[in-house]
């Protein structure tokens, strides 16, 4: 028997060029991106992939060549995802997230949004009004290692809303801890704890409302109230509405888990999770721009009214971004 | 397939016997093996209309990759740390206050978005999966989008920072012992249940809706039957009975041990295959000259039967 007469050799030697140069471009494309290719390649690369494709199902009734099957299966795989991948470049990617999905999943996300914030600001008033009651309860929310607690001097509590003396070493540092601060674990854990039909997020909200309403009524019980809202807000205005988008987006992938309509619940909770997705990288985007706020602008800037001005056309700003109606530009892929 | 039969050839030696039954028990094993394999591979058809045979990683690969890009992460920070540290250390005890700092953010940065960066790149993969050969791809088929890369390692937090942060956690009484222990149970499920399901998602990848599958790049290698350089082979002639005495999955390990195996085991396997066939070793003879020719005749022999739709999956199948 002739090896020359060998059908899959035939087959193989024929096709085999066309495979090189396949893998060559999705090779090129793989390192360097679509924009290293030639146009002649980009021509030629949706017939080179379709012979691959072709190649592999004759190949497999035909060849019994462990190499020639396991080559074709990972090259074929490989200009799939090429070819059908997505072909956006990052940048445009980008921009189009700020110019129209980041609004627009915020603004369609509304009723999830409101939940979260009467979950965060419902916890914050009860405690607050328990705390003006009696003082006690604070202590059931805290532990007493904060020295900012109802036995505190006004003095030693008016010292914590402003600085005197800052250089850009404390201001630095200031921003540093606020990213890895409390308040990030949390936006990040009521995303990450929705699927639990919301409940844990839900939880984590409250409980942080709680411990910021007791905190409040502490100040406002000296008769800080006015000055503490200014420290608070100048920087809280943005890092509580990523909190409340953070829990929001939890909501939908509990909502959607819980009520999947007519869809089935896997696909479901994939829609929701790729909406959410968009909300919650908005809303670490906001935690970043908050702990630059508190740690420069508030250790700049310690006068009242300044403070409740930036406090204010934040939340301008946020409310006019995400829900100002707008004009649907065309989808482009 | 055709569900291979085994022939019983009745013996009188009982050693040839037990390595019959042995034979017959590996087989066993090794079919085990092959539907186990099966079981991984997810069809994908293209608009084209043909199948890609897509394999869904492991669990232990998908941890190997995650420690590997866990260690990276680390790496990358000690080094940046470092960097930042010669680099204030000349200002004094403020310079160490800018450093630390400084130092912060970066490890924020790498926490956050070490994964994300690599996955919405083109190779779909950071470098730990790159390395064995993984890569995220979007369940349906469809294309791979950011939101999805966003969603799966948002989730990662949960699955993995929280009961890593749960185990260092230090418990100060009886009570605060409880409640970590029951925090560990319950993250310990999201931590685990890529092992329970059927396709090894993680919760990020039932959320985000992907799958991480295991594609690595293979090269084409030259054909064992090939004229060139391998022309030593062409003398031999087989008869069929002496090419009817194996099937493809003998076919496949020749293939390997021409490929990759060393002098001293192709000159054991071609003895075997001489002494099964009952040929002789002739006076200068080849080894390899000779298996080449045994595998490009076995290989044509088989091919054109699976071209009559005969496919002998092997030596113990005898078609009927």
């Amino acid at each position: 028997m002739n090896d020359r007469v060998m059908k899959s050799y035939r087959f193989r030697e024929e096709r085999q060029d066309d495979w090189a140069r396949l893998d060559q471009i999705v090779t090129r494309a793989e390192k360097r991106g679509v924009r290293a290719l030639s146009d002649e390649e980009m021509t030629t690369l949706p017939a080179l992939y379709r012979q691959a494709v072709s190649s592999l199902s004759m190949a497999r009734s035909i060849s019994l060549d462990q190499n020639v099957l396991a080559y074709l299966e990972t090259l074929c795989a490989r200009a799939y995802f090429f070819v059908y991948g997505t072909r956006v470049s990052i940048g445009r990617r980008i921009a189009q997230y700020f110019r129209r999905d980041w609004p627009a999943s915020v603004s369609a996300a509304l009723w999830p949004t409101v939940l979260a914030a009467l979950c965060l600001f419902g916890g914050a008033a009860l405690a607050f009004f328990l705390c003006m009651q009696d003082m006690e309860w604070y202590w059931t929310f805290h532990q007493g290692w904060d020295s900012r607690n109802p036995d505190a001097s006004v003095e030693h509590l008016r010292e914590t809303l402003y600085t005197e003396d800052t250089d850009i070493a404390d201001m630095l540092a200031a921003f540093a801890a606020q990213l890895f601060s409390h308040n990030s674990g949390i936006a990040i854990f009521a995303f990450a704890l929705g699927f639990c039909f919301g409940m844990p997020t839900a939880i984590l909200l409250i409980y942080n409302g709680v411990y910021l309403g007791s905190f409040y009524a502490v100040f406002w019980d000296k008769g800080l109230g006015f000055e503490l809202t200014g420290w608070l807000l100048i920087h809280g205005v943005t890092e509580l509405f990523a909190i409340v988008l953070a829990g929001a987006a939890g909501f939908m992938i509990g909502g959607a888990v819980a009520f999947p309509g007519t869809k089935s619940r896997m696909q479901s909770m994939r829609d929701a999770g790729n909406e959410a997705a968009l909300v919650i990288i908005g809303a670490v985007l906001m935690l970043f721009i908050a702990a630059l706020l508190e740690g420069f602008g508030r250790q700049l800037i310690n006068s009242d009214v300044t403070r409740y001005v930036i406090a204010v056309s934040t939340l301008a700003f946020w409310l006019a971004y995400f829900y100002w109606p707008r004009q649907r530009p065309e989808e482009t892929p | 397939m055709a569900r291979p039969s085994i022939t019983k050839k009745g013996g009188p030696d009982a050693a040839s016997g037990d390595a019959r039954r042995e034979a017959i028990r590996r087989r066993e094993l090794r079919l085990k093996e092959q539907a186990r394999q099966a079981r991984r591979v997810r069809p994908l058809i293209t608009p084209e209309g043909a199948a890609l045979n897509l394999k869904i990683a492991t669990a232990s690969e998908r941890a190997g990759a995650f420690l590997l890009d866990f260690a990276l992460q680390i790496m990358a920070i000690i080094a940046s740390v470092w960097i930042i540290a010669l680099a204030f250390s000349s200002m004094g005890f403020e310079g160490w206050v800018i450093a630390g700092s400084v130092s912060a953010v970066v490890v924020f940065l790498l926490r956050n978005f070490y994964f994300i960066f690599f996955e919405i790149g083109r190779k779909a993969a950071t470098p730990g999966k790159r390395a064995l050969g993984l890569r995220v791809a979007a369940r349906n088929g469809g294309r791979l989008t950011a939101n999805a890369v966003l969603a799966r390692n948002f989730m990662r937090e949960l699955e993995v920072f929280l009961p890593l942060s749960l185990l260092l956690m230090t418990a100060e009484d009886e009570v605060s012992g409880w409640i970590r222990l029951l925090g560990i149970a319950w993250t310990g499920v999201f931590a685990l249940f890529p092992l329970f399901n059927r396709d090894k998602l993680r919760v990020g990848d039932l959320i985000a809706g992907t799958i991480v599958i295991h594609a690595p790049r293979t090269k084409l290698k030259q054909d064992i039957t090939s004229p060139t350089p391998f022309s030593r082979g062409s003398t031999y002639q087989f008869t069929e009975a002496e090419l009817d005495t194996y099937g493809i999955h003998e076919l496949h390990v020749l293939e390997d041990v021409l490929r990759q195996s060393t002098k001293e085991i192709k000159a054991r396997v071609a003895e075997r295959i001489r002494s099964k066939i009952g040929r002789e070793k002739g006076e200068s003879e080849d080894d390899v000259a000779f298996l080449e020719a045994y595998y490009a005749a076995l290989r044509a022999r088989l091919e054109q039967k699976m071209l009559f739709g005969e496919r002998k999956a092997d030596k113990f199948d005898t078609g009927n």
